[in-house]
Formats: C-alpha cells, sequence, structure tokens
C-alpha cells in the first residue's frame, strides 16, 4: 500500500500547528485568542488576572478514574440529518463520543448513526476558539478588538440599544439575521429565526423584519410553487423510489449533503431493494454516485434547463409525451390550453419546437453545445425517462442556486409533468425528496410579529446599505409595498452568514464595516466565526451538550425525538440562547412577559406535557425521556405528493390559480410585466433557458475559463466543524479540477493554487481528479474565510469569489454561478 | 472471544464518509498523523472530447482499510524485538515495550496498516477494539458506519455470511500475507492489479490517508 511521507504532504499530517494550537497569552492584561491558522486574532483589552484558564478549555482527556456516565445527546447541524450521539462523561469531561447502538437497526428503525462531523463533536466543543465571556467591541469593527465585559452590562447596553434602535427607526429596522449552527432542537434552535428566544424577545417588544426562503433553497422554494402551487413543492417519500423502474437525480447528493446513517439507510432501501437503476446528473462523480449510481451524466453548471428542454423536444416529436395526463391536469402545454389572452405562439410546446418568439428548436444538438452532454445522449436519456413507468425525477439544491435556479426548478419538474408521473408511487415531482414524517412535539413559544414586512434571506444587505430602493417589483419585498426602515440593529445567533456563507465577502466587507450604517450588530455563538468579527457585542452562548433540550427529525418511515442530556457544564461564562434573551428582557422591563415565570428547564417540562398529549407512548416524565436518550417511530407507508390531486382533481385541486398544474404561469407573465430587474435579468412565465452571465456560455469564459462550484464537503456542514483538525486531516480542503484541466495549466495532484476572479482570490490545494467535468471546478463550501494580508484568502473560502447580487425572482443566492480562473500558486 | 478476528467491507454500500476513521481517533485518541483506520478512494479513467461534449469511461470507488491482522503477518516476522506479534485473540499487536521504533513492520506491511507515533517514537495499529470485543461489543470502525458497510466476526463465520470476493484494486494481491479481510466489490470497482486509476494502481487521495 502506498505511503505518502513526501514533503509536499500537507502540514496537517506533520505539523501540530496546523491543528489550530491555542496560543492564549497575557500581555499585560489584555489576552490575545489566536491560532496559526485561525481567521483572525481578537484581542480581549482589560480581560482581567486569573482569566488565561478560561481562555483555554480543556481536551476532553481525563486523565482521573472517575465513574464513566453515558449520556444521550445529538449534533444538530443543518445537513438535513440530526443524529444521535452518546457521550462517555467522565470528570465531567466528554471523553469519547459513541452514536446510537439501540435495537436491531432494520429499516424503519435504523440507528441514528452520525457521520464524521457529529463524531468529532468533542473537538468542536473543546474547540480552542470557544468565545469565554461576553465581550463588547472597543475598536473600529471588523477589526477583532474587544474588551471583557459582565453579562449585567451586556445585557444593559444592549437593552438601550433595542429600544434606542425601535424608537429612532422603528421595529422594521431589527434583523434577525439566517443562522442554522443549531437546528432541530426545542429551546437552542437557532432556525428558522421566527421560532427563536430571540423572536419571542422581539415580539414582546413590538416585532422584527422578518425574512423568507434559505440560503440551501432560495430559488426552488420561490420558482416552483409557480409550478405546482402552494409554498412549497412537495415530493415523495425517497422510499418509494424502491418502486419506480428509473430514478434520475438531477444535482442530487444525499451522500454527501445528508450523511447520516438514518439517511444511509433510506437511500439504500431506495435504491437496493428492488435495484433501481438510478442515473446522476451532475458536474461531479458524487459520493451518491460512488454509493447508489449506475451512471454518471457530467453536465455543466446550471444548464439543466436546457438539457430538460432537450429532452421535452424528444419527448414531443418522438410522442412519448404522456397526453391524457397532460390534458386533465395541465394548462399552458400547447396553444389551445394557454389562458384566454395569451399571445400566440406561448405555450410550452411551441417554444420547445422553435415556434415561440426565440424561433429556437429545443433540440438535442441545441442542449449539446450547452450542457456539454453528447445530443445522442440525451435522445436516449429522453426515451428512458418517457419509456420508465414510473419514474424517480428529483432534483438536489444545488442546480437551483444558480443564477436562473427559479426556471431551473420549473425545468425538472416538467420532465415529470410531460411523462405523468405526479401523484403516482414510484413516480415524483422533479423536486428533491421528500423530508419524512415528524413527531409533533410542542415546541416553544415564540408569539405572532406583529410586523408583517418581509425580504429574501439574502438581500438583507441592501437593506443596510439602501433600503430606500427596495419595493415589492425592485427587490421582492413582501407584506408591504416597500421598506420603510433601513436595518440598523441585527441578531446573529448561531450563524455565520453575515459574511462567511453570504456571498461576495470582499463586497460585503464596506457594507458591514460601516458602523454608521448598520448601529448595532449582536452576535450569539459558541465560536469565534469569521462573522464574529463584526459583532459590537459578542456573546458566549453554550454547546447543545451543555444544556437540556431535546432534537426531532424523520425521514421517509421514520421520525425521532433524541433527548439531549447536559452533559458536562458550560465552557466559561457561556449561556444558553433562553438565558440571554431573559437577561436583556429583564433589563428591558419584560422579563415576566418573556419567562412567564418559567426557568429553560421548566419550559421544557412544560412542552413535554403537552407534547405527550400528541404523542402518548413518550416516556412518562422528561427525566425519563433523558435517561431514554431516543424515541423513534416506524411509519409503513410512503409519502406520494400530489396523490389527492391525481385521484381526483375537481375535488382535491393545486393551490395554484387555475387549480393545475400551470406549465405557463400567468403570475409569472404578470410579474414579468410589473418587476423592476437589474440589468439582464429576466422571469419568465415558461421555464425557459437563459444562461447567467457567468455561465456556460457566456462571454466572460475568455477571460475567466472555469466555471466555480461550491459542493457540499465531508469536512463540514456548511461552515460548522470547520475548525476541527481530526476533519481537516481526514478530508482537507480542496479544489476539485479536472486531469485535462490541471494538465493545461501544469498543476499536480497537491500542488498550491490560486483561484481568482475580479472579486477576490483563494489559495488551496488542487485536487485533481477524473471525478468532475473539463471546464469546472469546485471548492467546497463552508472554509473559514482566512485573509492574508494582500486580503487573499488562504483557506479555500468560496465565498470570496461568489456573487453578491440576487437573482431575479426569488432575490436568491447565485452561488454555483461563478467563473473563475486557476493558476498554480 | 474470536481467535480469527476478520473485518467484512463492502465497497457497493461505501461513501467514503470517513466515519470509521474519526470514530477510530476519537476511541483511540490517535494523534495527528496516526490512522489506524484508512479510507482509500479509487478513481480514473478518461476523458474524450467530441464535437459537443464529452465522453467518458470514469469510475470511482473507495476502500476502507485497517489493520487486517493477517494469517500471514509479515509485519510481526519483520519486527527485530518480537513486539509486533499475534495475541490470543489473533489479534497483531505491539508490544511497546519492547518496540525500539524502527518501522520494520511498517515498510514489510502491503496495507500500510501500522501507524508511527512521532511523539512516542513506537510503532501503534489496529487492536480490533480489542476492549470492545471483550464486552462484547463491535469495533468502533463497526459500530460507526453510517452505511452499514463494515462487519466483523470470526474469519469462517465470515465467509459463510458473506462468501468470497475476488480482490479489488487498489488492494494488493491477497497471496502475500492472507488477510483476514473479505471485501465486496463496488458496482464500479476494477479487479485487484488494475491500474485504470488516475495515478495508475496507486490511490487517488494519498493526502488523505
Amino acid at each position: 500500500m502506498e505511503k505518502n511521507h513526501t514533503p509536499e504532504v500537507p502540514e496537517a499530517r506533520t505539523q501540530p500547528d496546523h491543528c489550530l494550537t491555542r496560543r492564549a497569552m497575557l500581555k499585560g492584561g489584555a489576552v490575545v485568542l489566536a491560532s496559526s491558522l485561525f481567521p483572525f486574532s481578537i484581542e480581549i483589552f482589560n480581560a482581567g488576572p486569573g482569566d488565561e484558564a478560561l481562555a483555554a478549555p480543556g481536551t476532553g482527556a481525563s486523565t482521573g478514574r472517575g465513574e464513566e456516565k453515558i449520556l444521550w445527546n445529538s449534533c444538530n447541524v443543518n445537513c438535513g440529518s440530526r443524529c444521535a450521539l452518546r457521550l462517555r462523561v467522565r470528570d465531567g469531561k466528554i471523553v469519547q463520543v459513541e452514536t446510537d447502538n439501540t435495537g436491531d437497526d432494520a429499516y424503519g428503525r435504523q440507528q441514528l448513526r452520525a457521520c464524521p462531523r457529529g463524531r468529532s463533536m468533542r473537538q468542536r466543543v473543546y474547540a480552542k476558539e470557544r468565545i469565554p465571556y461576553p465581550m463588547r467591541r472597543v475598536g473600529k469593527r471588523g477589526e477583532g478588538k474587544f474588551e471583557r465585559i459582565t453579562w449585567e452590562r451586556a445585557f444593559t447596553e444592549i437593552g438601550a440599544r433595542l429600544s434606542d434602535t425601535i424608537f429612532k427607526y422603528s421595529n422594521e429596522s431589527v434583523y434577525l439575521n439566517y443562522g442554522t449552527g443549531a437546528l432541530g432542537s426545542t429551546m437552542g434552535k437557532s432556525w428558522p429565526p421566527a421560532a427563536t428566544p430571540v423572536a419571542r424577545l422581539m415580539n414582546l417588544l413590538g416585532g422584527y423584519l422578518n425574512m423568507y426562503a434559505d440560503y440551501s433553497t432560495c430559488q426552488i422554494t420561490i420558482g416552483m410553487p409557480y409550478l405546482y402551487g402552494g409554498s412549497w413543492v412537495d415530493s415523495n417519500s425517497l422510499s418509494d423510489m424502491a418502486n419506480s423502474e428509473l430514478a434520475v437525480f438531477f444535482g442530487n447528493n444525499p451522500s454527501e449533503t445528508r450523511m447520516s446513517g438514518c439517511k444511509a439507510a433510506t437511500l439504500q432501501h431506495a435504491r437496493f431493494t428492488r435495484n433501481t437503476r438510478t442515473i446522476i446528473i451532475d458536474p461531479r462523480y458524487t459520493d451518491t454516485m460512488v454509493s447508489v449510481g449506475d451512471e454518471w451524466i457530467p453536465i455543466r453548471p446550471g444548464t439543466d434547463t436546457a438539457l430538460c428542454a432537450a429532452l421535452a423536444h424528444v419527448m414531443i416529436t418522438e410522442n412519448l409525451v404522456d397526453h391524457p395526463f397532460i390534458d386533465k391536469y395541465t394548462i399552458g402545454y400547447d396553444e389551445d390550453s394557454l389562458p384566454a389572452g395569451t399571445p400566440a405562439g406561448s405555450s410550452y410546446k411551441s417554444y420547445i419546437l422553435g415556434k415561440g418568439p426565440d424561433k429556437q428548436a429545443k433540440t438535442p444538438a441545441w442542449a449539446a453545445a450547452i450542457t456539454g452532454i453528447p445530443a445522442p445522449r440525451i435522445e436516449k436519456l429522453a426515451r428512458e425517462i418517457a419509456g420508465a413507468k414510473p419514474c424517480f425525477i428529483c432534483q438536489g439544491w444545488g442546480p437551483q442556486r444558480t443564477t436562473n435556479g427559479e426556471n431551473l426548478s420549473r425545468a425538472v419538474g416538467m420532465l415529470a409533468v410531460l411523462t405523468g408521473n405526479v401523484g403516482i408511487s414510484g413516480g415524483n415531482t422533479g423536486a428533491r425528496e421528500n423530508g419524512g414524517y415528524s413527531l409533533p412535539m410542542v415546541d416553544f413559544p415564540t408569539l405572532e410579529n406583529p410586523v408583517k414586512t418581509s425580504l429574501s434571506c439574502f438581500n438583507w444587505y441592501q437593506a443596510i446599505d439602501d433600503y430606500t430602493s427596495m419595493t415589492a417589483e425592485t427587490a421582492g419585498i413582501q407584506g408591504r409595498d416597500r421598506l420603510i426602515a433601513p436595518i440598523k440593529f441585527i441578531w446573529n445567533y448561531a450563524g455565520n452568514c453575515l459574511t462567511n456563507q453570504h456571498g461576495g465577502i470582499n463586497q460585503m466587507h464596506p457594507v458591514l464595516g460601516d458602523e454608521s450604517k448598520c448601529e448595532t450588530i449582536v452576535v450569539v455563538d459558541t465560536t469565534l466565526t469569521p462573522s464574529a468579527r463584526y459583532a459590537d457585542y459578542l456573546l458566549p452562548g453554550c454547546t447543545n451538550l451543555e444544556e437540556p433540550d431535546w432534537t426531532t427529525n424523520g425521514d421517509s418511515n421514520i421520525a425521532y425525538v433524541i433527548f439531549d442530556n447536559k452533559a458536562i457544564e458550560p465552557y466559561g461564562e457561556s449561556k444558553g440562547i433562553y438565558d440571554i434573551c431573559a437577561g436583556v428582557a429583564k433589563a428591558m422591563g419584560i422579563e415576566q412577559e418573556f419567562t412567564e415565570g418559567r426557568t429553560e428547564y421548566q419550559w421544557l417540562e412544560h412542552l413535554y406535557e403537552q407534547s405527550r398529549k400528541n404523542i402518548p407512548e413518550l416516556p412518562p416524565t422528561l427525566e425519563a425521556a433523558f435517561k431514554r436518550g431516543v424515541f423513534k417511530k416506524y411509519f409503513p407507508e410512503n409519502h406520494i405528493a400530489y396523490k389527492a390531486f391525481r385521484d381526483n382533481p375537481e375535488a382535491s385541486p393545486l393551490d395554484t390559480p387555475s387549480g393545475k398544474i400551470e406549465i405557463y404561469s400567468p403570475r409569472l407573465a404578470e410579474l414579468a410585466e410589473t418587476w423592476k430587474l437589474a440589468p439582464g435579468q429576466k422571469i419568465t412565465p415558461l421555464p425557459e433557458w437563459i444562461d447567467s452571465p457567468e455561465g456556460a456560455t457566456s462571454p466572460l469564459r475568455k477571460t475567466y475559463p472555469l466555471q466555480l462550484i461550491g459542493h457540499h464537503y465531508k469536512q463540514r456542514t456548511h461552515s460548522t466543524y470547520g475548525n476541527c483538525s481530526w476533519l481537516q486531516e481526514v478530508a482537507p480542503q480542496e479544489l476539485w479540477i479536472n486531469t485535462l484541466d490541471a494538465a493545461a495549466r501544469g498543476i499536480q495532484l497537491g500542488d498550491k493554487v490560486k483561484v481568482f476572479n475580479d472579486r477576490g482570490v483563494s489559495l488551496v490545494r488542487a485536487k485533481v481528479t477524473p471525478r468532475i467535468m473539463p471546464g469546472v471546478v469546485s471548492l467546497p463550501e463552508g472554509a473559514w474565510h482566512t485573509p492574508n494580508t494582500q486580503g487573499e484568502d488562504t483557506n479555500g473560502c468560496v465565498n470570496v469569489l461568489t456573487l453578491l447580487l440576487p437573482t431575479a425572482l426569488a432575490k436568491g443566492n447565485p452561488h454555483h454561478s461563478n467563473l473563475v480562473e486557476v493558476t498554480k500558486a | 472471544m474470536i481467535k480469527n478476528p476478520t473485518f467484512y467491507f463492502n465497497s457497493d454500500l461505501c461513501t467514503g464518509c470517513k466515519t470509521c476513521m474519526i470514530a477510530c481517533i476519537d476511541k483511540h485518541n490517535l494523534p495527528v498523523g496516526v490512522m489506524w483506520r484508512r479510507v482509500l478512494e479509487y478513481s480514473g479513467g478518461d476523458w474524450m472530447p467530441l464535437e459537443q461534449g464529452f465522453a467518458h469511461n470514469i469510475f470511482a470507488y473507495y476502500v476502507s482499510l485497517s489493520c487486517n491482522h493477517c494469517e500471514n503477518a509479515v509485519c510481526t516476522t519483520a519486527c527485530p524485538t518480537q513486539a509486533m506479534h499475534k495475541d490470543g485473540y489473533g489479534i497483531v499487536s505491539v508490544d511497546a515495550k519492547r518496540c525500539v521504533g524502527c518501522r520494520y513492520c511498517e515498510w514489510n506491511c502491503p496495507y500500510g496498516a501500522p501507524q508511527f507515533d512521532e511523539e512516542k517514537k513506537k510503532m501503534t495499529k489496529c487492536d480490533f477494539c480489542k476492549d470492545n470485543l471483550e464486552q462484547g461489543q463491535p469495533p468502533a470502525c463497526v459500530a460507526a458506519c453510517p452505511c452499514r458497510a463494515l462487519d466483523f466476526g470470526e474469519y469462517d463465520d465470515i465467509v459463510t455470511q458473506y462468501g468470497l470476493h475476488e480482490s479489488i484494486a487498489p488492494l494488493p494481491r491477497p497471496e502475500f500475507t492472507r488477510p483476514r479481510l473479505i471485501c465486496a466489490p463496488n458496482r464500479h470497482s476494477r479487479p485487484q492489479g488494475s491500474t485504470a486509476g488516475m495515478r495508475g494502481a496507486l490511490i487517488s487521495n494519498p493526502e488523505e490517508v
């Protein structure tokens, strides 16, 4: 077996410094928290004597021989899975992290086994970057200079600033930024912001500016319902793929995005029960391709819309369309089924056959030039999809995270419509597989927000910079015609979207760094993330291992609750978000209204008692539940999306204006007329192919020839766990680049390379691999922005290269529409 | 306790997630650079530019590998101090008191199983989680695998349950050491000895193992 000990082997293998060695130094009363690879050092003034111990969390290695306890908890980050952890605790320290080992692991009650992230929890809890105590900024914003303050002072000052902001600018100037660092839990959750204790606090104070959609799914969330109606397009259970003759995954990659043992068991059940042939259409040969795929069809990022149009062309010209289904359930397929008053040539069939305004037939040859898929393969794929009865067609959320991802999401949906696969077992809608069952555990009541104004989760930065330009027509503002106030106060709880996970990091800096624009930024987090550098108040939250809670999730045929025991004492002075918000409430004179006289644990007991009414099989007491650790329920029935509509469309119409599937969307036709879009942007009533200014066919490829995407990576869940050295060692950050593209640039496996465009530079090592399409590179998202003195990122952080411009319809993040060049560094 | 401890690995189910590696590191508190279990990537094939787009025959899959506690454990015969030995359970073990850190075992093992601890200057390796076995529990890696791609047991039982499989690339020829490893192939796997990988017969992710 080959062993590689050559000098170009990454430092991670040989130099302990790479693993974020803590250097907490006392410097005349000031503490500097920094490490060799840490994004920024923060200087803490007036830290006081004796605090060096606080600034050096334990390693988790216990030397004592105290009694060992095993306590249940969970990994509740934002991957779509939630996994059970069994913590071995000795002398108040976690010494080992195990996972669910209960039952016989049969499908439907499968063990909730954690992936490498959850198993690295010990490194996250005992990270050198934990925030030890409350701090207040003393330097310029973003400079990283803080002073230690007491909790009392933090509560008082934050309360005063909140009152002042609301008085001067209204409640609509307070924003709860997107954060998914704690997801699925009950009291500690950070997502959705409206379900957090921060929302309860703000609702008692008159409300706050809402957000809609999320960074994962903006374009599909907003775009795809124009086809099927409602606020979220439903889909069949993944387990139902076992009843399909063929499965086609457009950019769907559960083996890398949802790596848990629960979800893996479902995927294997879906794929292997009846050996369902599975085609993976993706720019990368993903781990989903490795583990369940039969054939990989590489495609250029963002061009799925063109592929779908060509597949439709073959289906139409070869008479493979399910006409009885189209006639009964849809509008806008052909000229006869267009709504009255629609211009001639506006139907889907006209568009596909080149009889619409663009006069371009969407032939396989046309699509081949755009997608990079040979025309004969497109023709064959169309016949395969149309011939498989039924066919499971789905899309992941990567393809829609592109400039025209709204149209892309509908275009994939159209394949399911054309082939009549909607509403039947073994079919699907073209959306991502259904999230699964859930148990009706009662949530913490956060009260109603009196403010109805809402903006997309991605364009909040515009509301800091220039809120007056943001209207329903220019910025998709909902609940009002326009914003009435700038964002002046940001709560940023357990989130890294102030900068790291947002787009255009270098372009965001002037917006965030200007203290006259957003006047107060409160960051509550366990860890000094790159976003924390912009805090005015930096408050230490505790991890879910340091407070009691419970976490829920489910999958195709299972739903469960994991009872999170308080396993260790909170690090330093850290507190849970409930206690933090209660502290601010007290300072503002509304403690009783906020707490209703309950501690966090009393709230849990109260909610548990209510939950038991919904789920009588739960253990009799919360204490018993914490001992039991995990409660699972088996749901044998697969979910079939829109089955009632399929069975009886008159009795159960879709939630669209016509009650039918709207292939041509009159609502979008109206928005296309009325909305004011950025130059070059377009909204179309049909799912038309429109390339991105930084897409496969862009003239800019002469300057920046490579399309850049940022796939989800096993080292991290987004940016969570990005500071853990074990994960950095087994899955180092690396740029995927094709063997041909690497050869043309003289790049070898493991070389340090420079990835750049007009927006930024990132330095990273190259993974030269045939597993990515020529002309495409991928820099896995979530690495912590680590600029050098020239402002170049040195840690492979993709968002120094991504675009800040929101998409046309959803105002979403086009994170996979980028052009770059790569050279040897 | 079993006498011929054997790992089973099903490459067809493995997503290369590396939970097995982390569970091992966590349980045994392994220092940076020491990996008793490693997940190898083997990928290759060619891209053929066409007039429009590309044709290709790309493949990729993973092999999770620890010490195979071989029947003919060449690491033990190479060891000049008898530190490397097979214990009463058939587990290939290092006696740290005898180990002089010469690394002969590492050079002789075709699987890269012995892992040198630079700080202690001693050889270390997979101990099959002997403490777990003594308590009737599976090794950490097996219990951890989210894809249920790993199993373990007595050699004859594993063969009965899963059958024998032809060896796949990039594993070395099994005749050398007769490993106690049953490895089922992936749909995309190439036979042992294949040089279709991007680095010939070598693994595609040397920096990760």
